[in-house]
C-alpha cells in the first residue's frame, strides 16, 4: 500500500532514491509557513524522521500566513501545532518538536546538530547562519538556508562536498562510439550486407551499423582520419545518402541525423577529466567510495579504455529489425559488462592497496558508477562566511548593473543590509508602521556602507528596491514562503537521495517580476 | 522575527503589502483596509483542478487574502495521489476531490468559503466562468485548458479601434509540472498572449508508427503498445479499454509479455505498463508548491495590483542545478481564440447554410459540421436531433437577418477543425462585417452592387 502511495515519485528517484529519503533525519529551525512547507513536501514524500525547533507561541497574525495552525493552536507552542499537522499527512515518519529558540541553540548546543543528516535553517539572520554553518561543517552535516522576506527570498545549500554518480541530466549524448569502434562492434556490423537487394532489409539495418561501416571505409579512403573540415562532414553525409534506395527508409534518415556522432571528438570530457585530475582523486584511507571509484576511473582511462571511460551499454531506439536491434543491445551490453569487471577489479585492488576490505564497496554500486561514469558530478559549496566577508565583488558589481539581475542582486544585499540595521535599531526597517521615511533612509545609508564594505565601491542600489524592502517590513508572506520552501525542499531531496544536482549558487526569489537568479558569490 | 509587540491582526504580514504604498507596483493600485476587505468581500476566483497544483492552489489563496473561492474537478482521490495531494488522507480514496479539498482548506482557515464542483469543465454554463474575477488553472491536460482558454476569451469584446474593452477581460493563471520542471504563466485576454496564441510551446505526443508495434518492436514500450492499441481490439472488438480497470491492465501487461517473450525484447514490468498506457507523469509534492504558488501570487497581484505581474512565462528546472526563466511572448493578433476574430465580410443576402459552407472552405478555418451562436442565440446546431430540427428553417435565412441586422458583430462557431490531420472540435471566434450596410431596401441591386465590388473570397 504505502508503495502505491509513492508511485509517481518512484518513478523520478526509485527504490534506491526512496530508501535513501526513508532513512534521512531533517531538522528544520523554525517553522513558520518557510520551514513549515518545505518541510511538508519532504513528509509527503516520506522522509525517515523530521525534529522541529522552534520556541515561539502561535500568534493571531500566524492565522493568516501558517497551515500548519488553526485558531485552536493561538497561544500555543507553535513548534507543537506543526509536528501534529505534519504527522497527520504521512505516519510513517517520526516526527518530534523541541521548544527552543534556535538561535539559543546555535549557541548553547551545537552538538545537538551532530544527530541529523540534514538541517533546514529557515529565517535565520547572518549572524547565526555563520555559527550554524561552522558547526554543520565540522560535523559533516548538510545544511539548506531558506529566508523569506516580503517579495523577496532565498535559499542556499551548504555543504563541503558532494559527489554524485547518478546525476541524471536531461539531456544526455548517448554513449555510441561510432567514433572509436572496437572490435566486437566492428565484426558484428562485418556481417551485415548494406547492398542487400530485399527491400524490406535494406531499411532495416540500424544506423549504428551503416555510420559504423561507412566510417570505416571513409578512414581507409582517407589515410586512416575520421571527416573533420566542414567540406569533409557535409562529404561524408551526402556518401551517407548516396546508399539510400528510396525516400522512405528512415534508418538512412536517422543515420544522416546522426553523423555527427561521427565526427564528436573522442575521449572523456573535460569535466571528467577535471574530476579524475582533483586531489582527491589520489586514494588514501580516507577516500570516500566515490573518489576511490574515480581513482579506478583514472586508471581505466590510462589503459583498458584506452582514453574512453567504460561503455554506458545502453543504445537509443533506432528503426531497424527486431533481430539486428537485439543483437546489437547485445553487443554493447557484452562490452560494457567487460568494461565492468575490468572497474571492479581496479576498484578491489586500489581498496587494498588503501588498506580496506575490497569488496567493502559492492557491485551495484560499482555498476552503477561504470553506467553513469561519463556524468559524474562533484558540488563543493564555500563558507557561509566566506562568501559574506569575502564575495565576488565583480559578480555583484555586473549583476547590479544589468537590468536582468539587478533585482535579485539588489535583494540579497538588502538582506544582508536589514540584518545589519536590525542589529542598530533593534527592529527591522518598516517593521512597524510609522518612520518610514527615515527607515527607508537609513536603511540605503546601511546598505551602501555594506556594499563598500565589501569593496564594491560605486555599485549602486536602486532606490525604488530600497522602498519595497521597508515596505516589506520583515513580513512572511505565505506564497513567498511557499515558493523558497518548495525550492528548498527540492534541494534537500536532491542532496538526501545523491541524484540529480543541487543548485550551485546562491538563489535569490525576486517575486516582483519574477526574474530569480543563481548568484555565484 | 517580532521584537515588540504590534497590534494584532490576521492579515500582519499581507497588510504590509496591501495597506502601504509602493513604487514597483500595479497600475491603479489603491492600498489600504478598502483593497484588502474589497479582495475578501467580492472577489471570486475559480480554481480549476484539486490534484497537485490545485490543492496547493486552494491553501495559497486562502493564506493571500481571498475568502470566496470555487473549485471544480470531476475526479476521485487515489492512492497515488497521496504523495503530494495534501489535503487528502488515506481514508478519503474514493471520495470527490473537489468536495474533500474545500471542506479541508475551510476546516484549517477560517473565514473562507469554498465551492466545491465535482463535475466536468464542459459541464458548466459558460455564465458559471463569468461570475470569477480569475480564473487559476491546475490542469494536467491540454485540451482541458484549451477549453477553459476557449471559454475565458470567449467573453472578450473588442472596441472600434480593435482594442480589447477592460470589462470583458476575464484572466487566467495556469500552472503545470512534471517531475522537476514546471511553468507558470499569466494570460490576459486580449493583452497578452492566450493558450492558443502560444500553442507551439507544447511538444507533440509521442506516437509509435505502427509499423513499429506490428512488425518490428524493439522495446518494451513497443510489445506494451501492441497490446493496448492492437491486439486488444483484435481480442475485444468493440469493448473499449479501461485504463482504471486493473484487469484490463493486467490483460494488456500479460499479453505484452508474451510479445517480448517472443521477440527476445527485455524490460516489460507492470509498472512500466501503467506508465506507458496512462501516459503516466511523474509527480512530486515539491514542484507543484513551487509552481502553485507563483501562480497564486500573480493571482494576488493582478487582483489588487500590489505589485508588477509576471510577463508573462515563467519555465523552471530544478532537476540539473537550478533554473528559473521569464520570456515575455507576445499574441498572436490573428489568433483564433484571443485575438479580434477572423475577419469575415459577407453580403446581407448570404444565408446561413452558405454562410456554413463557406466555413468548411475557408483557409484559417476549415471547419465542417459547424454550429454557430450568436451571443446567447444558437443559430444552428448540428447536435442533438431535436434542437437541430428546431434551428433547421434558420438555414435558409439571411444571417443579416439573423443577427438582428446590425452590421458587424461578433459569431462563434463551433464544429470539427482539420488541424495537423487530425480532427479536433474546436471553437472559433469570428467577427462578421456585413458589407454596404446603407439602409438599401432593394435586396436585388444590394447583392449586384457588391457583388461587383467583392475582392476578396469569402
Amino acid at each position: 500500500m504505502s508503495k502505491t502511495k509513492y508511485d509517481r515519485q518512484l518513478r523520478i528517484w526509485g527504490e534506491v532514491g526512496q530508501a535513501a529519503l526513508e532513512e534521512a533525519s531533517i531538522c528544520l529551525l523554525n517553522c513558520g509557513p518557510t520551514g513549515s512547507e518545505a518541510l511538508k513536501n519532504l513528509v509527503l514524500g516520506g522522509v525517515g524522521s523530521i525534529t522541529i525547533v522552534d520556541g515561539s507561541k502561535v500568534e493571531l497574525g500566524d492565522l493568516g500566513n501558517n497551515f500548519m495552525v488553526d485558531e485552536r493552536s493561538v497561544g500555543q507552542s507553535k513548534a507543537k501545532s506543526t509536528c501534529a499537522f505534519l504527522q497527520e499527512l504521512n505516519d510513517s515518519v517520526k516526527a518530534k518538536f523541541v521548544e527552543e529558540s534556535p538561535d539559543a541553540l546555535i549557541m548553547t548546543s551545537p552538538s545537538f546538530f551532530s544527530q541529523f543528516t540534514l538541517v533546514i535553517a529557515t529565517q535565520l539572520v547572518e549572524d547565526s547562519m555563520v555559527k550554524l554553518d561552522r558547526i554543520c561543517r565540522e560535523a559533516n552535516v548538510k545544511v539548506v538556508f531558506v529566508r523569506s522576506y516580503g517579495l523577496a527570498g532565498l535559499v542556499r545549500v551548504s555543504v563541503k562536498e558532494h559527489t554524485i554518480i547518478d546525476s541524471k541530466p536531461d539531456h544526455f549524448l548517448d554513449d555510441l562510439r561510432l567514433n572509436n569502434p572496437w572490435p566486437e562492434l566492428y565484426s558484428f556490423v562485418e556481417t551485415i550486407d548494406l547492398n542487400v537487394s530485399d527491400h524490406v532489409a535494406h531499411k532495416h539495418i540500424p544506423y549504428v551499423v551503416i555510420l559504423v561501416k561507412m566510417a570505416d571505409e571513409w578512414t581507409k579512403s582517407h589515410g586512416g582520419n575520421l571527416p573533420s573540415t566542414r567540406e569533409e562532414k557535409k562529404e561524408f553525409k551526402d556518401f551517407v545518402q548516396s546508399k539510400m534506395i528510396s525516400m522512405d527508409e528512415d534508418n538512412y534518415k536517422e543515420a544522416i541525423e546522426a553523423a555527427f556522432k561521427v565526427f564528436a571528438p573522442r575521449g572523456i570530457s573535460s569535466e571528467i577529466q577535471q574530476i579524475c585530475n582533483d586531489t582527491c582523486a589520489e586514494p588514501s584511507s580516507n577516500s570516500s567510495d566515490f573518489w576511490v571509484m574515480v581513482a579506478a576511473l583514472k586508471e581505466f582511462v590510462s589503459n583498458e579504455g584506452d582514453g574512453e571511460a567504460p561503455l554506458e551499454g545502453s543504445i537509443p531506439d533506432m528503426t531497424s529489425s527486431t533481430e539486428h536491434y537485439i543483437n546489437l543491445q547485445k553487443i554493447y551490453l557484452a562490452k560494457a559488462e567487460a568494461d565492468f569487471l575490468v572497474m571492479e577489479k581496479r576498484v578491489k585492488n586500489i581498496l587494498k592497496r588503501i588498506g580496506r576490505d575490497p569488496s567493502s564497496i559492492s557491485k551495484p554500486t560499482i555498476k552503477s558508477f561504470c553506467k553513469n561514469a561519463r556524468k559524474l558530478k562533484v558540488c563543493r559549496y564555500r563558507t557561509v562566511e566566506d562568501e559574506f566577508s569575502n564575495p565576488s565583488v565583480t559578480e555583484i558589481q555586473k549583476c547590479l548593473a544589468d537590468e536582468d539581475y539587478s533585482g535579485a542582486m539588489g535583494f540579497y544585499v538588502l538582506l544582508r543590509a536589514v540584518d545589519r540595521f536590525t542589529a542598530n535599531y533593534n527592529k527591522f526597517p518598516g517593521q512597524f508602521d510609522g518612520g518610514m521615511d527615515e527607515d527607508i533612509s537609513r536603511l540605503k545609508t546601511t546598505a551602501l556602507s555594506l556594499l563598500a564594505d565589501l569593496g564594491c565601491n560605486g555599485s549602486v542600489l536602486p532606490d525604488d528596491l530600497i522602498n519595497e524592502m521597508c515596505r516589506f517590513g520583515a513580513s512572511e508572506l505565505h506564497v513567498v514562503a511557499a515558493f523558497v520552501g518548495g525550492i528548498a525542499s527540492q534541494e534537500v531531496i536532491k542532496l538526501v537521495t545523491k541524484q540529480f544536482v543541487p543548485m550551485l549558487g546562491t538563489y535569490i526569489f525576486n517575486g516582483i517580476d519574477h526574474k530569480s537568479q543563481l548568484l555565484t558569490l | 522575527m517580532v521584537l515588540m509587540d504590534a497590534p494584532q491582526s490576521k492579515s500582519r504580514d499581507l497588510d504590509k503589502l496591501l495597506l502601504r504604498s509602493g513604487n514597483l507596483v500595479g497600475p491603479g493600485f489603491f492600498p489600504g483596509t478598502d483593497l484588502r476587505d474589497d479582495i475578501r468581500e467580492y472577489v471570486r476566483v475559480l480554481v480549476v483542478g484539486a490534484g497537485g497544483l490545485g490543492c496547493e492552489l486552494l491553501k495559497d489563496l486562502a493564506l493571500s487574502g481571498f475568502r470566496n473561492l470555487d473549485v471544480i474537478d470531476m475526479d476521485r482521490i487515489e492512492v497515488t495521489n497521496l504523495n503530494r495531494q495534501f489535503l487528502f488522507r488515506l481514508e478519503d480514496v474514493g471520495k470527490p476531490k473537489a468536495e474533500v479539498a474545500a471542506k479541508r482548506v475551510m476546516e484549517r482557515v477560517s473565514g473562507v468559503e469554498i465551492k466545491p464542483h465535482f463535475s466536468r469543465i464542459e459541464d458548466k454554463e459558460l455564465d458559471f466562468y463569468n461570475d470569477f474575477n480569475i480564473i487559476a488553472l491546475g490542469l494536467d491536460s491540454i485540451e482541458a485548458r484549451r477549453y477553459i482558454n476557449g471559454v475565458a476569451c470567449g467573453f472578450l469584446e473588442y472596441d472600434e479601434d480593435d482594442n480589447p474593452r477592460s470589462e470583458t477581460i476575464k484572466p487566467m493563471v495556469d500552472g503545470g509540472t512534471e517531475g522537476f520542471k514546471g511553468h507558470a504563466r499569466v494570460i490576459v485576454p486580449g493583452v497578452t498572449p492566450c493558450f492558443e496564441c502560444t500553442i507551439w510551446l507544447f511538444p507533440p505526443q509521442v506516437k509509435f508508427p505502427l509499423c513499429t508495434l506490428a512488425e518490428t518492436p524493439r522495446n518494451a514500450a513497443h510489445c506494451i503498445e501492441y497490446a493496448h492499441l492492437i491486439k486488444w481490439h483484435e481480442v475485444h472488438g468493440g469493448k473499449s479499454f479501461d485504463p482504471d480497470e486493473p484487469e484490463h491492465m493486467k490483460w494488456v501487461y500479460d499479453e505484452a509479455i508474451k510479445r517480448a517473450e517472443l521477440f527476445g525484447i527485455p524490460g516489460v514490468t507492470y509498472s512500466l505498463t501503467q506508465g506507458v498506457v496512462k501516459n503516466i507523469i511523474p509527480a512530486i509534492a515539491s514542484t507543484n508548491a513551487i509552481i502553485s504558488a507563483a501562480c497564486a501570487l500573480e493571482t494576488l497581484k493582478i487582483v489588487s495590483g500590489c505589485s508588477k505581474t509576471l510577463a508573462n512565462y515563467l519555465t523552471y528546472n530544478g532537476g540539473e542545478g537550478l533554473h528559473t526563466k521569464v520570456t515575455e511572448f507576445e499574441s498572436d493578433k490573428e489568433c483564433l481564440v484571443c485575438g479580434p476574430g477572423i475577419l469575415i465580410e459577407l453580403d446581407t443576402s448570404i444565408t446561413l447554410q452558405k454562410f456554413i459552407d463557406m466555413l468548411e472552405e475557408h483557409p484559417k478555418l476549415l471547419l465542417s459540421k459547424a454550429s454557430v451562436k450568436h451571443g446567447k442565440d444558437s443559430l444552428y446546431m448540428q447536435a442533438p436531433p431535436v434542437l437541430e430540427e428546431m434551428h433547421r428553417p434558420n438555414l435558409s435565412k439571411p444571417l443579416y437577418d439573423l443577427m438582428g441586422r446590425v452590421e458587424k458583430d461578433t459569431v462563434h462557431v463551433f464544429g470539427t477543425a482539420l488541424k495537423n490531420e487530425e480532427k479536433q472540435s474546436s471553437l472559433t471566434k469570428l467577427r462578421v462585417v456585413f458589407k454596404e450596410v446603407d439602409g438599401v431596401a432593394d435586396m436585388d441591386t444590394a447583392t449586384l452592387r457588391v457583388n461587383s465590388k467583392r475582392k476578396t473570397p469569402l
